[in-house]
C-alpha cells in the first residue's frame, strides 16, 4: 500500500458569530486507499493527541447518500472529481506532496455552525413550503390505480436523486439554490399524483427560496457540474416554466 | 415479571382486523390533547410522527442529523417487500408472512409477523401516492424483482436507492406535518436520557448539539424509533452517528433489551483494507440476481490471487467453487443472508479467500454480461458498480468484485408486546429499536417495510390503546423526575469532560469493536463470549480514566457525543454478550459452533440438512430472551416470552 505526505490548508471557525481563518496541517503517511474523510480522521486522531480541537465536519453515512457531508475542496464543493460526494472522494485521486485547501460549502443562507459544518435547514424549509404532495396516511387508492409511462416515472426519478446536500449552491456564484428547488420540484410535477398541487407547490417553494436568502440563477451551470447526483440543469428550465404559468394563472384567478 | 405479549385472541389472519376493532379510539378532539414525543426521524420514526400529527396529536420529534431527511433508513438499496402478488407469481399474505418466520429461523411471533404482511400492500400504496418514482415496466406499471429468501419476485425497488426514496416520501410527509404546525421538530438533539413518572415513560432529556443546551420535553407518550446497535462492532455499513444511546438509556431506566445476539452480518460489503477504515460499504443484495459468487477450489490458486500471480479470468470453470449453487441448489446465490454470510467465512477459513487480506469472495458479472449484454447489466446496477469503482478502484464490468460479509442490521431490540410498547408504560419502540418482526436473521427488503409498517400502520392505530388510559397533560416538566434526569445527564457529560486522559474516543470504539467481531461475530463460542465479558469492563474502566475529549461541552463537540455514544457500547456490549451466552443453540444469525449439525445427526443422514448449519434446540430455547437491567458491571436479569407457533411448524431451515 502506498502513502502521501500532504500539506491541508484547512479553514477553522469556533462558532457562527467567530471569525474564521485558515490553518495549516501536515498530513503524513496517508494511506492512497484511505477515502478524504478518513484522511481526517486521521489528521484529527493525531490533533487530539496533541492536545488539540480536532476538525468539525458534517458526515454520516459515508456512502454517498445521506447528503451530510459537505466540503469543498481545492474550491470546488465535494472536489473537482465528477458524480461523488466528499465521502466517495478516496486519495489515491491525489499525490504526494499536494497541498488541499479545506473549507465549508460557503452561502449567506448556509452559516457556518463551526469549522466545516454549516447550517442547510433553509433547504428543509422549502421543502415544508410545499415540497410535497398531500396524501394523507391510508388514503391512497391501490398502487397500480394510476399508470405513470416509464418515461415519466424515470424523469421524476433522475430528479429524485437529489440527496440535498447544498453543493449546487456552493458552487454557485449567486449562491442560488435554484438547482434544489427545482429538482425537488420536478420530481413531483413530473408525476400524475403531483399534478394537483403543481401551481402552489411552485409558487411556495420559490417563493420560500428567495426569502431564505439565496441568490438568482444566472444560468452557468457550476451547480450541474457538482452534483454529486449529476442532477441536470434542465430541470431549471422547467421550475422557470411551471413558475410562469402558475403566476398567470395566479394573477387571473379570480 | 410475566412478559405479555397482548396477542389478541382468534385466528391469525384475524388478529390485526379484530385487535383494532376492539382496542379503543379517542375522539379527533381529544386527540389533540395529547402531546407525543417521537425520536428518530427515519422511515418508522418519521412516518409515526407525520401520520400521529395527521391524526391530530401533537408531536414533538427529534433527530441528531442536521435533517431528518438523512436518518439512516436512507442508505437502504435494494428494495421493500410487500404481498401485492402484481406478477402473478403466486405470492400472497400468508407466503410472505411465511417465507418471513421461516427467514427469522423460527425465532419471532407469528402475530406481529402476519400483521407486517397484511400491512405490506397498503404502504406500496401510500408510497406511490406520495410519488415515491418506483422502477416501472413499459406498460406504466410498478416492476418487482427477487431477495434472499424468497422464491417470487415481491421487491419494489427505486434503482439502487429505494431507502432514499421512501424516506424522502415520509420526509416530505413529515414536512407537511411541521409547516402546518402538528409537528415540533428538533434537528442535531440527541436524546440522553429516558425520563420515568411513577413507572411510566413521561418526556426524555436531550442535548442541543449545536449550542450544548440540556432542556427537559414532557409528553403523554414516547417513541423511540432510533435503528440498531450494530455500531457496537465499530466497523459496520450503518452510519457514524448511529449509536444505541436511546434505547440503553431507556433499557437502564427500565425497559427490557431482547434478543440482543441476533445481529445480522450482510454478505455482500466491500472488504476491510486497513487499520484506518471507519466504515464498510454494502453492495446491494439484488447484486446476487445476477452475480455469481466463488472462490477458487484450491487453496493455492487463492494464494496466488491474493499475491497478484493469477486473476480471477486465470481460473477456468471448473476450477471454480460456486459454493452457493452447489450447496443449496434452490435457491443458489440467493439464498439468505446469515447462510451466505457464514458461508463465505467458511471458505476464506479454509485459505480460499481472494481479498488481499484472505477476507473476500468473488461476486462475478461475467456470465450476466454474456447473456444479457453489458448495457442490460448497466441499466439494472449502474449506480452500484459506480460505487463500487470509486471505493475499491476496480471496474466491476471487467474484473468480478470482491466481498466480505459486514455487520449490517441488528434484528434484536428493546422488548415490544404487540402493540408495539415496552414493559415500561408509555414507551413505544418501532423499526429496528425494537426486537418484534424478524426473529433470528432478517431478509432482505424486510427492513423498510417494518419500518413503515410500524410507523405509518401500527403505531397510529396501537398507541391509542395506551393514551386512552391516560389523562392528557397530567405530567409536566415540573415533576422532580425532570429534574433528576436532567441533574444525571449534566454529571455524566462534566464526568467525561473532566476525564483528560490520552486516548481518543474512536481508539476505544476500535478496540471494543474488534473484540465483539472476534468473539460474537459471524461464529461464537462459550469460551470466546466469556473472554469478551472479562475484557469488556478492562476496556471500558480503562475509558473511563484514560479518553481523552477535547473543547468544551458548551456548542458542538463531536469528541463528546462520541464518547457518550461509545460509553454507552461499553455497556450495551455486556449484555449482548451475555445474551449469546446464554442462547446454547444457533439459529439464524445467531450461530455457536457448539451448536452445529454434524455427519452424527439424523437430520444430515436423512437429507434434510448438512454438516455445519446451525442447530437449534426448540425444546429449550423457542423463548424471547428479554434482559433487566441491574447494575453496570454486573449481569442483567432474563426473562422468557415463550413463542408459540399455532399456525406454522417450527422445521429444519432447509434452502437446499
Amino acid at each position: 500500500m502506498s502513502h502521501l505526505n500532504l500539506t491541508l490548508k484547512v479553514w477553522r471557525q469556533d462558532n457562527a458569530t467567530s471569525e474564521g481563518r485558515i490553518e495549516t496541517y501536515e498530513a503524513k503517511e496517508i494511506p492512497t486507499s484511505a477515502s478524504f474523510l478518513e484522511m481526517i480522521d486521521i489528521v484529527n486522531e493525531r490533533l487530539i493527541r496533541d492536545g488539540e480541537e480536532p476538525i468539525h465536519f458534517d458526515h454520516d453515512c459515508r456512502e454517498g447518500i445521506c447528503g451530510m457531508c459537505s466540503m469543498t475542496i481545492n474550491g470546488i464543493p465535494h472536489s473537482k472529481e465528477r458524480g461523488i460526494t466528499t465521502c466517495q472522494l478516496h486519495m489515491r485521486k491525489f499525490k504526494d506532496g499536494d497541498t488541499i485547501w479545506i473549507e465549508p460549502f460557503r452561502a449567506n443562507a448556509f452559516p457556518v455552525v463551526k469549522d466545516l459544518v454549516v447550517d442547510r435547514s433553509a433547504f428543509d424549509r422549502i421543502i415544508a413550503a410545499g415540497g410535497y404532495i398531500s396524501v394523507r396516511t391510508g388514503s391512497a387508492p391501490d398502487a397500480h390505480a394510476i399508470p405513470v409511462p416509464k418515461s415519466d416515472a424515470d424523469a421524476a426519478f433522475d430528479a429524485a436523486a437529489c440527496i440535498g446536500c447544498g453543493a449546487c449552491v456552493a458552487a454557485c456564484k449567486n449562491a442560488s439554490a435554484m438547482l434544489f428547488v427545482s429538482a425537488k420540484a420536478s420530481h413531483l410535477n413530473h408525476l400524475p399524483q403531483g399534478e394537483v398541487e403543481k401551481d402552489q407547490r411552485v409558487l411556495n417553494m420559490v417563493r420560500q427560496m428567495d426569502a431564505e436568502g439565496f441568490g438568482n440563477c444566472t444560468n452557468q451551470f457550476e451547480c450541474e457540474a457538482v452534483c454529486p447526483k449529476e442532477i441536470s440543469a434542465q430541470h431549471i428550465a422547467k421550475l422557470n416554466r411551471d413558475y410562469l404559468a402558475a403566476s398567470a394563472r395566479e394573477a387571473v384567478a379570480p | 415479571m410475566t412478559l405479555d405479549s397482548k396477542i389478541p385472541a382468534g385466528p391469525l389472519a384475524n388478529k390485526w382486523t379484530s385487535h383494532k376493532v376492539n382496542s379503543k379510539l379517542i375522539n379527533p378532539a381529544n386527540k389533540r390533547k395529547y402531546k407525543i414525543i417521537v425520536v428518530g426521524s427515519g422511515l418508522a420514526g418519521g412516518s409515526a410522527a407525520a401520520t400521529l400529527s395527521e391524526l391530530g396529536y401533537q408531536v414533538e420529534c427529534f433527530c441528531y442529523q442536521d435533517s431528518p431527511r438523512r436518518a439512516h433508513s436512507i442508505a437502504a438499496q435494494g428494495g421493500i417487500n410487500a404481498a401485492k402478488n402484481y406478477q402473478n407469481d403466486g405470492d400472497s399474505v400468508y407466503r410472505l408472512f411465511y417465507d418471513t418466520i421461516k427467514g427469522g429461523d423460527f425465532r419471532s411471533r407469528e402475530a406481529n409477523v402476519h400483521r407486517l404482511a397484511e400491512v405490506s400492500t397498503e404502504i406500496i400504496d401510500q408510497c406511490v401516492a406520495q410519488g415515491v418514482p418506483f422502477a416501472r415496466e413499459y406498460g406504466g406499471l410498478l416492476d418487482n424483482r427477487s431477495f434472499g429468501g424468497a422464491q417470487v419476485k415481491r421487491t419494489f425497488y427505486a434503482r439502487g436507492q429505494t431507502g432514499q426514496q421512501l424516506l424522502i416520501g415520509c420526509y416530505q410527509a413529515l414536512e407537511k406535518e411541521i409547516q402546518k404546525g402538528g409537528v415540533k421538530m428538533h434537528p442535531r438533539t440527541e436524546m440522553l436520557d429516558l425520563v420515568v413518572v411513577d413507572g411510566h415513560a413521561k418526556g426524555i432529556v436531550v442535548r442541543n448539539l449545536t449550542t450544548g443546551e440540556i432542556t427537559t420535553h414532557a409528553a403523554d407518550a414516547v417513541i423511540l424509533a432510533t435503528g440498531g446497535y450494530g455500531n457496537v462492532f465499530y466497523l459496520s455499513t450503518n452510519a457514524m452517528g448511529c449509536n444505541v444511546m436511546a434505547a440503553f438509556r431507556a433499557h437502564k431506566r427500565g425497559a427490557f433489551f431482547a434478543n440482543p445476539c441476533y445481529t445480522q452480518i450482510h454478505p455482500t460489503c466491500i472488504p476491510v483494507s486497513g487499520d484506518y477504515q471507519s466504515k464498510l460499504t454494502l453492495m446491494s443484495e439484488s447484486l446476487r440476481n445476477d452475480g455469481r459468487i466463488w472462490v477458487p477450489k484450491s487453496a493455492e490458486d487463492a494464494q496466488a490471487i491474493r499475491e497478484g500471480k493469477k486473476t480471477a479470468a486465470e481460473i477456468p470453470e471448473d476450477e471454480r467453487d460456486y459454493y452457493l449453487e452447489r450447496k443449496y441448489p434452490s435457491f443458489g446465490n440467493l439464498s439468505p443472508r446469515d447462510i451466505s454470510s457464514r458461508s463465505a467465512k467458511e471458505v476464506c477459513d479454509e485459505g480460499r479467500g481472494v481479498a488481499s487480506t484472505g477476507l473476500g469472495v468473488f461476486l462475478d458479472f461475467a456470465d450476466a454480461i454474456k447473456r444479457d449484454g453489458e448495457d442490460a447489466i448497466r441499466a439494472r446496477y449502474g449506480n452500484l458498480f459506480q460505487m463500487y469503482e470509486k471505493i475499491s478502484g476496480d471496474d466491476p464490468y471487467q474484473v468480478p468484485m470482491k466481498i466480505y460479509p459486514a455487520v449490517h442490521y441488528t434484528m434484536g431490540g428493546l422488548w415490544v408486546d404487540y402493540n408495539l410498547m415496552s414493559n415500561l408504560p408509555g414507551l413505544h419502540v418501532l423499526g429496528e429499536a425494537n426486537f418484534s418482526d424478524h426473529g433470528a436473521n432478517r431478509l432482505g427488503a424486510s427492513a423498510l417495510m417494518q419500518g413503515l409498517a410500524d410507523g405509518y400502520f401500527v403505531i397510529p392505530s396501537t398507541i391509542a390503546v395506551y393514551l386512552a388510559e391516560q389523562k392528557p397533560g397530567a405530567v409536566t416538566t415540573s415533576h422532580p423526575a425532570f429534574k433528576e434526569a436532567e441533574n444525571s445527564v449534566r454529571d455524566r457529560l462534566k464526568s467525561l469532560m473532566d476525564i483528560k486522559g490520552t486516548r481518543s474516543v474512536d481508539s476505544f470504539h476500535r478496540e471494543l469493536g474488534l473484540l465483539i467481531w472476534d468473539k460474537c461475530g459471524m461464529a461464537r463460542d462459550r469460551e470466546g463470549l466469556e473472554e469478551a465479558l472479562r475484557r469488556i469492563p478492562e476496556i471500558r474502566n480503562e475509558f473511563w480514566t484514560n479518553v481523552r475529549i477535547p473543547g468544551s461541552a458548551n456548542g458542538l463537540n463531536a469528541e463528546l457525543e462520541k464518547a457518550g455514544r461509545v460509553a454507552d457500547f461499553l455497556e450495551f456490549a455486556e449484555v449482548l454478550c451475555y445474551d449469546a451466552l446464554n442462547r446454547e443453540e444457533s439459529c439464524g444469525g445467531h450461530f455457536r459452533s457448539e451448536h452445529q449439525f454434524t455427519e452424527a445427526d439424523p437430520e444430515v443422514q436423512d437429507g434434510r440438512t448438512q454438516p455445519g448449519e446451525a442447530k437449534r434446540h426448540d425444546d429449550q430455547f423457542q423463548y424471547v430472551a428479554a434482559w433487566e437491567h441491574t447494575a453496570p458491571g454486573q449481569a442483567p436479569v432474563l426473562h422468557k416470552e415463550e413463542l408459540v407457533f399455532e399456525e406454522v411448524k417450527p422445521s429444519i431451515r432447509s434452502y437446499k
